[in-house]
C-alpha cells in the first residue's frame, strides 16, 4: 500500500463514483445473461423493469424502442437501422430525464482480447456521440466496453456474431425516478 | 522448431571410453549436445534411474522428484526417457563409478542419477549427469536443498541443469505461469486469476470470480502481477504484490477504461492502453512517480505493448493501415515502423526475453495463428492453426511459447498450450479447468 498513495485516492473515488453503476456482468452475473438487456436479479435496476405497455418504464425502452444497435465486422459505424432505433432513443432520454445510461459496446469472438476491447469502446462511443448529436445530455452518459468477454449469442457463426456485434444502451435509475 | 544433435560417433566414443574418458579432441566427437535449429532428430534418449533414498524418510521424495524430472525432460519432446525395465545395469550408490557399458547397451545417451535425503523440515537433491558415449560426466554434479513444500521446485531444478547442459538453451521448468481460470458458460464466464508451476501443478488463486479479470502479466521479478479488472464496472489496470495480495489500482483517468498493461524489464514503468472517446492509444505510467506519458497519438486503435528485453523498443499492435498490424518505436514513443507484412491480420506482439523473435497472434481465412517473427519483420514462422489460437507467452528461456486455445460452438472452452519455437512438440497444459491468458514468470529464484 505505501507504494501508491495517489493511486490508491484515485481508485476510491472513483469506486465511490462507480456505485451507481454496478457492473450487471459482475458477482453472480444473475444478470448478465438473459439476452434482453440483463435485467434479472442481481441486475442494475432496483425499480424492475415496469409495465412494457407503459411508455416511461424500462422494458418499454427496451423493447419497443430497442435498447441496441448491431455492427458489421469490425466497424463501428452506425447503419440506418441504427440511427433510426437511437433517435428513438433519445427521444425517451429527453422525455425522461430522470434516468442514466451506461452504453456497453460489444464484439463478437473474432478477434483478439485487446483489440476487442478497443472496438467495443469504438462503437460505444459512436453511439454516445449520436445521442449527444440528438440532445441527450452527455453527464447522463457513460461508456464501457466488454470486448468479446459477454456475447449473447454463443454459436461460432455469423449468425450469432451478427447479434453480439453491439452497443446496448442500458438504463439505470437517477434522481427522480 | 526442429532439432540438430551433433552426437559423437558410436566409434569415436569407445575410442573416448579406452582413453579413461577423456574428452576426444576430433572436433566432430563433441559432447552430448542438441542444437535447436532447423533440422529433424529423434528426442534423445536417456535414463533416469529412480534417485535413491539416503534415508527413510526419503523414499516417496526420491519417487516423485524421478518423476517430475521424467516429465519435464520427455515433456519438451527433445528427451525420451528409457523404461527403467530395459535398464541392464543400475547404480548401487551415488558416488559410485557408472559402468558405462550397461547403459551405452540400451543407447542411453544420457545417464542421470541422483539421491535424496530427508530430515526435519529439511531434503537435499542431488544429481549428475552423464555423457554416456563419451564416458564422461557433463558438468558437475550438484546439490539443493530446501523445505519438503518445495520438492517438485528442486526437481525441476535438476531438469532445467540437465536440460541447459545438454541444449546450451537456458532454463525453464522451475518457473510459474499466471493465468485466468475461467468456469460457466460462455455468455456468462466467471473468471479468477490464478498461478500455477509451467507445468500445471501448485496452482493457487488469487482474485475471486466476482469482476471479470484479463491478462495478467508478472513483473520482471515475479513478485508484482499487473491485470485488468472489471471491478469498477470499467475496464481498469491493476497492480498485485504476490506476497501480500494486496492490490492497487494503477492510472486512473475518470471517463477513461484502461487495459493491456506489461512491465518494462527493469520493472518501474508500466504499458499499456489507455481508451477516451471512444479512442484507443498506449500510454506509459512511472511507477514510483505515477506520471503518465502518452506514447501514441492517433485516431487508430493501439493496444498490446510489449517492451524489447533491453528496454529500448515497444513493439505493439495497431489498425491504422486499416487492420491490426504489427509496430515498433521507441520506448520514449515517435514514429513506428510496421513489421507485419503477410496476409491477414496480426495482433498481440511479445518481444522474447532473448530478443530474437517476436510471438504474436495471426488472423488469417478464418483462422487464428500463433507465429514468430524477427522484430524486422522477416522470417515469419507460423507454429500453430485452429478456430481460435490466441495471446502468446515466452518461456523465460525464449525457447517455448505458452498460448491459449479455444474451441468453437456454443460449448466451446478455453485451454491453455504450448509449442517451441520450431512449431513441434504441441501440448496441451494440464489445467484443473477452462484456462486463458497465460503469462510465463521470469525463474524463480
Amino acid at each position: 500500500m505505501t507504494l501508491f498513495p495517489k493511486a490508491l485516492l484515485i481508485v476510491a473515488a472513483l469506486g465511490l463514483a462507480a456505485c451507481n453503476n454496478p457492473d450487471r456482468f459482475g458477482a453472480g452475473g444473475a444478470g448478465g445473461a438473459d439476452g434482453a438487456g440483463g435485467f434479472g436479479a442481481g441486475g442494475i435496476d432496483q425499480n424492475g423493469l415496469g409495465d412494457p405497455n407503459n411508455p416511461k418504464s424500462i422494458a418499454y425502452f427496451n423493447q419497443s424502442v430497442g435498447d441496441r444497435v448491431l455492427f458489421l465486422v469490425d466497424q463501428s459505424t452506425l447503419s440506418p437501422e441504427g440511427r433510426n432505433i437511437l433517435i428513438g432513443q433519445a427521444q425517451w432520454l429527453n422525455a425522461n430525464p430522470g434516468y442514466a445510461i451506461i452504453i456497453e459496446g460489444h464484439a463478437d469472438e473474432q478477434g483478439t482480447r485487446e483489440y476487442n476491447l478497443a472496438l467495443g469502446a469504438r462503437r460505444a462511443s459512436a453511439v454516445q456521440d449520436f445521442l449527444i448529436s440528438q440532445g441527450v445530455a452527455p453527464t447522463r452518459m457513460q461508456t464501457v466496453s466488454y470486448g468479446k468477454e459477454r456475447p449473447i449469442e454463443i454459436c461460432s457463426e455469423e449468425a450469432c456474431y451478427a447479434k453480439n456485434r453491439r452497443a446496448v444502451t442500458v438504463l439505470s435509475a437517477g434522481a427522480g425516478v | 522448431m526442429t532439432l540438430f544433435r551433433t552426437l559423437a560417433p558410436v566409434l569415436a566414443l569407445a575410442v573416448g571410453l579406452f582413453v579413461g574418458g577423456t574428452v576426444p579432441s576430433n572436433a566432430q566427437q563433441g559432447p552430448l549436445r542438441i542444437t535447436i535449429t532447423d533440422g529433424v532428430i529423434e528426442p534423445l534418449p536417456f535414463a533416469l534411474p529412480q534417485f535413491m533414498a539416503e534415508n527413510g524418510g526419503a523414499a516417496d521424495y526420491a519417487a516423485q522428484i524421478t518423476q517430475v524430472i521424467a516429465a519435464d525432460l520427455s515433456g519438451t519432446g527433445l528427451f525420451r526417457e528409457i523404461p527403467a525395465s530395459a535398464y541392464i545395469g543400475g547404480v548401487s550408490s551415488f558416488d559410485a563409478p557408472v559402468a558405462y557399458e550397461d547403459w551405452k547397451a540400451i543407447n542411453a545417451q544420457a545417464l542421470i542419477t541422483g539421491a535424496v535425503s530427508a530430515s526435519g523440515d529439511r531434503i537435499v537433491v542431488k544429481f549428475r549427469l552423464f555423457d554416456v558415449f563419451s564416458g564422461a560426466e557433463m558438468g558437475d554434479g550438484l546439490q539443493f536443498a530446501g523445505t519438503p513444500a518445495t520438492w517438485r521446485r528442486m526437481a525441476h531444478k535438476v531438469s532445467d541443469a540437465v536440460y541447459s547442459r545438454i541444449t546450451g538453451e537456458g532454463p525453464y521448468f522451475d518457473s510459474r505461469v499466471v493465468f485466468v481460470s475461467e468456469s460457466g458458460p460462455k455468455n456468462q464466464r466467471q473468471k479468477r486469476l490464478a498461478v500455477m508451476d509451467y507445468d500445471g501443478a501448485n496452482v493457487a488463486y488469487l482474485t475471486d470470480s466476482s469482476s471479470i479479470v484479463l491478462a495478467p502479466r508478472f513483473s520482471p521479478t515475479g513478485n508484482q502481477i499487473l491485470f485488468t479488472s472489471y471491478e469498477s464496472g470499467f475496464p481498469r489496470i491493476y497492480l498485485m504484490d504476490t506476497g501480500s495480495m494486496q492490490v492497487q489500482s494503477l492510472a486512473q483517468q475518470e471517463g477513461t477504461m484502461t487495459f493491456a498493461p506489461r512491465f518494462s524489464p527493469d520493472g518501474r514503468t508500466v504499458v499499456f492502453s489507455l481508451e477516451r472517446g471512444g479512442n484507443t492509444d498506449i500510454y506509459q505510467l512511472d511507477i514510483a512517480s505515477g506520471q503518465t506519458r502518452q506514447l501514441t497519438n492517433a485516431p487508430s486503435i493501439e493496444t498490446a505493448p510489449s517492451f524489447s528485453p533491453d528496454g529500448s523498443q515497444i513493439v505493439f499492435e495497431s489498425d491504422r493501415s486499416g487492420t491490426q498490424q504489427i509496430y515498433v518505436m521507441s520506448a520514449g514513443g515517435g514514429d513506428a515502423v510496421r513489421i507485419s507484412g503477410g496476409q491477414g491480420r496480426y495482433s498481440t506482439p511479445v518481444w522474447s526475453p532473448q530478443g530474437d523473435y517476436v510471438a504474436f497472434t495471426k488472423q488469417n481465412a478464418g483462422r487464428f495463428h500463433i507465429g514468430v517473427m524477427r522484430s524486422d519483420g522477416s522470417e515469419e514462422r507460423l507454429l500453430t492453426a485452429s478456430f481460435l489460437d490466441e495471446g502468446p507467452t515466452w518461456a523465460p528461456n525464449g525457447r517455448v511459447i505458452m498460448f491459449m486455445r479455444e474451441s468453437a460452438g456454443a460449448g466451446g472452452q478455453s485451454s491453455l498450450f504450448s509449442v517451441d519455437i520450431s512449431g513441434r512438440n504441441l501440448r496441451q497444459v494440464a489445467t484443473e479447468g477452462p484456462a486463458s491468458d497465460p503469462a510465463w514468470s521470469p525463474m524463480l529464484p
